[in-house]
């Protein structure tokens, strides 16, 4: 595999290069077996910076993709209250996607260059913003469902080996958990309402309950890179192993909503202690991926025309601090 | 009056609600690296949902006069704030995703107070005010509701905007109607750093590149024409500075030149020698772009009348 050939040490390397590389593994090997913290300055594998670009970069393209189906309903918001609810989560969003990118930059790449590589196509999102926001209620099931899920994943990344990571998801994670209690409330408020409102509640829980179980990633024995990244202490539980208790964490607050999920097969094995849920359309999954989802061209498009249009903007700020500094130095 | 026999009975301005960020820990008014966009200084919170529940225990009651004073700046930061959203997801870089998102829930947190302390006249909700009345109900004036335009647009509205707001806001401050006076003490606060925010910009965007020079210039020719609309003067207002309510707005108009002029200046710009329009957005006269912003604004609460989200 290509990422493992990158672990080795080059073979043309001086002596005393390869005598640094090897103290720098020692070193490496030995944080993470202290289950420590590697900070940026410090030696790291190759694939280990690899993986952690990706697997941050993604996070931070995910955010940024993100605040488009929420930001769709901001202009549309039913009440000032959760206008100004909703807008303030896109933000975070923003903000999520700030912090990210930051993490990312320390290993070494620019934030312009992630930009370049989402609105190229060449880097991914989580797949679940593929899908469209078509009625109020889906800001109640995007906050509850796919919320809910990216804190089970996230919140063990809390402690991620990865110095910046690690801190910038705690900070994340805290507004996670407001988003997804916010959007726990839109539902629980529709559910109790008209009979319309409770309807597009159920039908909003209907269409995100696949997609989020989803995020959580393929079935273990089909996602080649978990393994890895497990004894990196990057990732903590496996894909199944999280998606099992997201369902559980449902199971019991559908029922406070007083909608159901759509699956008929949900069920607690008393014998593995684990939730578990009925078949999920993996196909499709693939399909999204692939980018033959309901919204990727859009969300991307979205992306670039942004970018694009706002060029001129970055360049009269680079421009104007230019000449800011020039005058100074003429002083 | 009954603004003024209430207003020892409120004092808003003290009453702290602490972190309505349900959910954040740890992060207390100190400037935590972890606050949340959604934090309201303990100490300084005057929610909405406060001056709902003084006016349901009967403390506070706008007379029509004030209340509709408070729609008129209410109106104002609502359609302000629904253009602004619309960048949220748009801007040039996500610093001012944040950015603007944070000066649009800035002028959407003034409204729903002015909104709610207004519909206390008359027995309404901020939302029934936001939702259910109609175009020619809406006070704001026309600058508020001009199209987003390109960045420079709406770089040099929110110029406009906020300085007309900062001395507006500081003039109500010492109003005698105690409302009043604490929804502007808590707004200009805020409006300060939306002056701060489009007066740098304004700077770079001025001094920048060519392009940035051109597109700024432009953006000042466009929205120009609706600033004397700001500070027109007229009966209610004329009443209200009388009773201490307000002050006539004409009197905040030498400070905005002055404030105004100083940055225009060091940018190297000229205000722009274009016509005024008539305005008469106070008294429900809007333009062609007001019709869209509703019809997006209302649409989903008037399909379910009644319902509550």
């Amino acid at each position: 595999m290509a990422s493992q050939n990158l672990q080795s040490v080059p073979a043309e390397l001086s002596p005393e290069e390869q005598e640094r590389e090897a103290a720098g593994q020692a070193y490496f090997d030995r944080i993470i077996s202290e289950d420590s913290r590697i900070e940026p300055r410090d030696w790291m594998p190759a694939a280990y910076r690899k993986t952690l670009l990706r697997q941050i970069s993604q996070h931070a393209h995910s955010e940024i993709i993100g605040m488009q189906p929420e930001a769709n309903w901001i202009t549309r918001a039913p009440s000032l209250k959760r206008k100004s609810i909703l807008m303030a989560k896109v933000q975070d969003e923003a903000g999520h996607g700030l912090y990210l990118y930051s993490a990312a930059e320390t290993l070494g790449q620019s934030r312009d260059q992630m930009m370049e590589d989402l609105i190229a196509g060449k880097a991914r999102y989580s797949s679940i913003f593929n899908y469209p926001t078509i009625s109020w209620a889906d800001m109640g099931a995007i906050g509850w469902l796919v919320d809910g899920a990216a804190i089970c994943n996230q919140v063990p990344l809390c402690r991620a080996s990865y110095g910046p990571y690690g801190r910038a998801m705690v900070r994340i994670c805290k507004e996670e958990s407001f988003h997804q209690r916010q959007g726990f409330e839109i539902l629980l408020e529709l559910s109790n309402g008209t009979p319309a409102q409770k309807q597009m509640a159920q039908d909003a829980v209907n269409r995100w309950y696949a997609p989020s179980l989803m995020m959580f990633g393929p079935p273990d024995d089909d996602s080649p890179n978990s393994e890895q990244s497990m004894a990196w202490n990057i990732k903590r539980f496996s894909n199944d192993e999280l998606r099992s208790r997201f369902v559980g964490m449902m199971v019991e607050q559908v029922r406070v909503l007083g909608l159901t999920l759509p699956d008929k097969d949900i069920r607690f094995n008393e014998e593995t202690k684990k939730w578990e849920h009925g078949p999920l359309d993996w196909n499709e999954f693939k399909e999204v991926l692939a980018g033959r989802g309901p919204c990727n061209s859009q969300r991307v498009e979205r992306r670039r025309e942004a970018h694009e249009n706002g060029a001129w903007v970055r360049e009269a700020a680079v421009a104007y601090a230019r000449k800011q500094a020039q005058k100074e130095n003429a002083a | 009056m009954t603004t003024q026999e209430t207003a020892k009975d409120t004092d808003f301005a003290i009453e702290g609600h602490g972190d309505i960020s349900v959910g954040v820990h740890g992060a207390g008014a100190s400037g935590d690296g972890s606050a949340s966009a959604t934090r309201i200084t303990p100490g300084n919170a005057l929610r909405p949902e406060d001056i709902a529940l003084e006016i349901q225990r009967g403390k506070v009651k706008p007379s029509e006069d004030v209340a509709e004073f408070a729609l008129r700046i209410g109106d104002d930061g609502l359609i302000l704030a629904q253009r602004l959203g619309h960048w949220i997801s748009r801007a040039p870089e996500l610093e001012e995703d944040i950015a603007l998102g944070n000066i649009a829930l800035d002028q959407l947190g003034h409204a729903r107070s002015f909104l709610t302390y207004a519909g206390a006249a008359w027995g309404k909700s901020e939302d029934d005010l936001a939702y259910f009345r109609r175009e020619h109900e809406f006070r704001s004036a026309h600058l508020f509701e001009q199209p987003n335009g390109d960045f420079a647009v709406t770089i040099a509205r929110q110029f406009i905007v906020s300085f007309y707001q900062y001395e507006l806001y500081t003039k109500l401050m010492g109003s005698t109607d105690a409302t009043i006076a604490a929804i502007s003490a808590k707004a200009v606060k805020e409006v300060d750093y939306h002056r701060d925010h489009s007066a740098q910009w304004v700077l770079r965007l001025a001094g920048g590149t060519d392009e940035s020079r051109a597109r700024i210039v432009q953006g000042f020719k466009l929205v120009w024409p609706y600033v004397d609309e700001l500070f027109e003067d007229d009966e209610l207002t004329t009443r209200l500075a009388e009773a201490g309510v307000t002050v006539q707005p004409s009197s905040l108009r030498a400070e905005f030149d002055r404030l105004t002029g100083e940055i225009m200046a060091e940018a190297e710009l000229e205000i722009p020698g274009v016509p005024q329009t008539l305005g008469g957005g106070r008294n429900g006269k809007h333009s062609e772009f007001m019709g869209y912003i509703l019809a997006e604004m209302q649409v989903l609460a008037r399909e379910h009348p009644g319902a509550s989200w």
